[in-house]
């Protein structure tokens, strides 16, 4: 399966793709005690790309994109996000958290802060932004998010749609050159779902860096310019989503793919 | 199915029924009596029952509260004046009224000082008890630690102001630091303190008036209810940061930190709080350099601090073990520092999430205050065992005194009690 990565590796970025590159990682393993997670990942993702990485539950996809901005450790080879190679070093780490956007699966909002509190957090304390001004950009990206009048509700009185958008909205905040989803729309009721596609589309359209965990097919057809998967710690198949959906290589990819798209 | 039953379904109404008085049992306190006390035979029985008990206990207690005697001077006399009557002897209340509040030895004219000290305690501890208050208030609450002590104590003026300068260098010299890195900042504050402290001693010996414009008032000298409100408000206040601390050190992922932590709590929680007291009284002063006099009060309330901030400590571990792992994620995802993201995230849910535990432990620990009577130190408790039930005059008044001591802290544990279900109603936010 390792040599089918291999000769699976494109590199035709689609529209306003650059040859800069954003994440690059090499050789890249992590174990979970002595279980072998990610094995000898290889992936570049140059500014502009809007990758889905899929796979069947277990395959190390959510690890892979929490390794890059490290909510989980790497114990072999390396990664560099934006130029700044991640180690250990905690003022590299937060300099990298604070370019890389991220969305969770359960949003995670702060539940004792208002949403604009909620978005301007990180600006004025990481950022140092004066507050009136962390405001006035909350303000902009909650309505990019179509939610502005929620502004001062605290997190437990929006459904769910509207928690994963101020989620995007408070990442964005931060202004990323980076956004990773981690199946943001797994924990959402399917009219919620559309919403906050709708909002990742629009960004992807702005041309934001997008690396993203998810199984709405979907998406990634109309999206994505590159689709990865995954099985058992490795990259399996890679290819722009018009080939990978219609012309699957490998056979593992095949049979999710059956699965996923059979019903 | 709709369409079978339609025209057996189908109904238009035409009139409005007008809106009726409930039945006269069904509203008021008719009704309330008849849900919540006569609902059924058995619950009526136990009604009469619980009335029968509670005027029991009235027709025993009234007349005797009703009938006490508040002005002789013994206990003889309180005897002479019921003349065989049911009555209490409050007497005893009025006559050693400033000495069950400020203890026995401390100078009556100064009275005025620990009671000013008290009335603005409430003010510094407002606008950290109510946030809607405005946040400059504080000011005066980071003061009012060197005038309470300057009020209380009295003596030079100079110890509470060299105490606070050093406070103020110790800070400046973390603020300067502390963007390099926690470590240099928290100990190079320490190290600014103690120098301020050490040569701050010299001075305030140097300069020492012989009469200071208080008089000087020795700690052995206090007692009484101040006694008690002054270590617990103490002991309270220290105990809860340095129980934040123990709890964020025992989670935290350097072995050195985390096995002080844990050895730490698990030692204090496994003594008695007595035996801390008789260590704090007899034996702590092994530990201090021999021309170091440590003050028994300062002892004391090391020894109390210790003790309730290792189960502040275990209670704030529960609050941050219940929130979910994905808070510390988000934290983390927007690049805060591990101590803003404890302040700014962590904390704030963790603590409020632990607020019945840490009231709990607050009012025991205020309660538990009345233990330093066993090592004959003077507070509420240690007055009446001692030298009010001692004396001849009100030997025996068990009952007056006692519950008037049980009063009293019933009203300021009650008083915690309410305010801490206030703050949990204005911090729900969470609306789950």
């Amino acid at each position: 399966m390792a040599d089918t990565a291999e000769t699976q590796k494109i590199e035709t970025p689609k529209m306003e793709v650059s040859d800069e590159v954003a994440i690059s990682i090499q050789k890249m393993n992590k174990w979970y005690g002595a279980f072998h997670v990610l094995r000898d990942i290889d992936l570049t993702v140059y500014r502009g790309e809007r990758i889905v990485i899929c796979g069947p539950s277990g395959s190390g996809k959510s690890t892979l994109i929490r390794c890059i901005n490290a909510l989980e450790e790497h114990q072999k080879g390396s990664i560099t996000v934006d130029g700044t190679l991640l180690s250990s070093d905690l003022k590299n780490i937060d300099k990298i958290r604070s370019e890389v956007g991220m969305c969770f699966q359960h949003f995670n909002l702060f539940p004792h802060l208002t949403i604009l509190e909620n978005c301007t957090l990180a600006p004025i304390w990481v950022r140092k932004t004066p507050r009136k001004e962390a405001e006035a950009t909350a303000m902009h990206f909650l309505e990019k998010v179509k939610i502005p009048d929620q502004a001062h509700k605290y997190p437990g009185m929006l459904s769910g749609g509207q928690q994963q958008r101020v989620a995007i909205a408070r990442s964005l905040c931060m202004r990323p050159r980076i956004m990773l989803f981690d199946e943001p729309t797994s924990a959402l009721d399917p009219e919620m779902i559309k919403e906050v596609l709708d909002t990742m589309i629009e960004l992807a359209e702005e041309g934001m860096t997008m690396l993203c965990v998810t199984h709405e097919m979907g998406f990634a057809r109309q999206v994505a310019n590159r689709v990865i998967f995954m099985d058992q710690g490795q990259i399996v198949e890679q290819n722009e989503p018009e080939e990978f959906f219609k012309n699957p290589q490998s056979p593992r990819t095949q049979l999710f793919l059956s699965q996923i798209l059979g019903h | 199915m709709s369409d079978t039953h339609a025209q057996s379904v189908a109904f238009v109404r035409d009139t409005a029924i007008p809106a009726a008085p409930a039945p006269a049992n069904e509203t008021g306190p008719v009704k309330w009596l008849r849900e919540n006390l006569f609902a059924t035979w058995a619950n009526a029985l136990l009604t009469i029952a619980a009335l029968f008990v509670i005027y029991l206990i009235l027709s025993a207690t009234l007349p005797w509260i009703l009938g006490g005697v508040w002005t002789t001077s013994s206990l003889s006399e309180c005897r002479e004046v019921l003349a065989g009557e049911t009555g209490a002897c409050f007497s005893v209340l009025s006559e050693r009224w400033n000495q069950l509040l400020f203890g026995f030895k401390y100078p009556s004219e100064l009275y005025w000082r620990p009671t000013l000290a008290l009335v603005m305690l409430f003010v510094a501890a407002a606008p950290v008890l109510f946030f809607d208050l405005p946040r400059k208030l504080l000011i005066f609450t980071a003061l009012y630690p060197f005038i309470a002590f300057w009020l209380i104590w009295g003596g030079s003026i100079l110890v509470p102001i060299v105490a606070l300068l050093g406070v103020v260098g110790g800070y400046l010299v973390y603020s300067r630091f502390v963007t390099q890195s926690f470590a240099t900042g928290f100990f190079g504050g320490i190290v600014a303190a103690l120098i301020v402290w050490y040569i701050g001693g010299f001075i305030t010996e140097a300069l020492a008036p012989a009469n200071p414009m208080l008089a000087a008032v020795p700690s052995r000298d206090l007692g009484g209810f101040m006694l008690n409100l002054m270590l617990g408000v103490t002991c309270v206040s220290l105990s809860i940061p340095l129980g934040i601390a123990l709890a964020l050190g025992r989670q935290s992922s350097m072995p050195l930190i985390k096995g002080i932590c844990v050895i730490f709590i698990e030692f204090i929680r496994g003594v008695p709080l007595i035996t801390l007291l008789f260590v704090a009284s007899v034996m702590l002063a092994y530990f201090f350099p021999p021309e170091a006099n440590v003050d028994l009060f300062l002892r004391v309330v090391i020894m109390i601090t210790m003790f309730s901030s290792a189960y502040i400590a275990e209670v704030i571990r529960g609050g941050l073990a219940a929130l979910p792992k994905g808070q510390y994620e988000a934290a983390d995802s927007l690049g805060l520092e591990y101590a803003q993201a404890m302040r700014l995230i962590i904390l704030p849910q963790a603590l409020k999430i632990s607020i019945p535990g840490i009231v709990n432990i607050a009012v025991g620990l205020f309660k538990d205050t009345t233990l330093v009577s066993v090592i004959s130190m003077f507070d509420l408790v240690g007055m009446i065992r001692g030298p009010i039930l001692a004396s001849t005059e009100w030997n025996g008044v068990y009952w007056e005194l006692l519950g008037f001591a049980a009063l009293l802290f019933f009203v300021v544990c009650y008083g915690i009690s309410q305010y801490s279900q206030w703050l949990e109603r204005r911090l729900a936010t969470d609306h789950r």
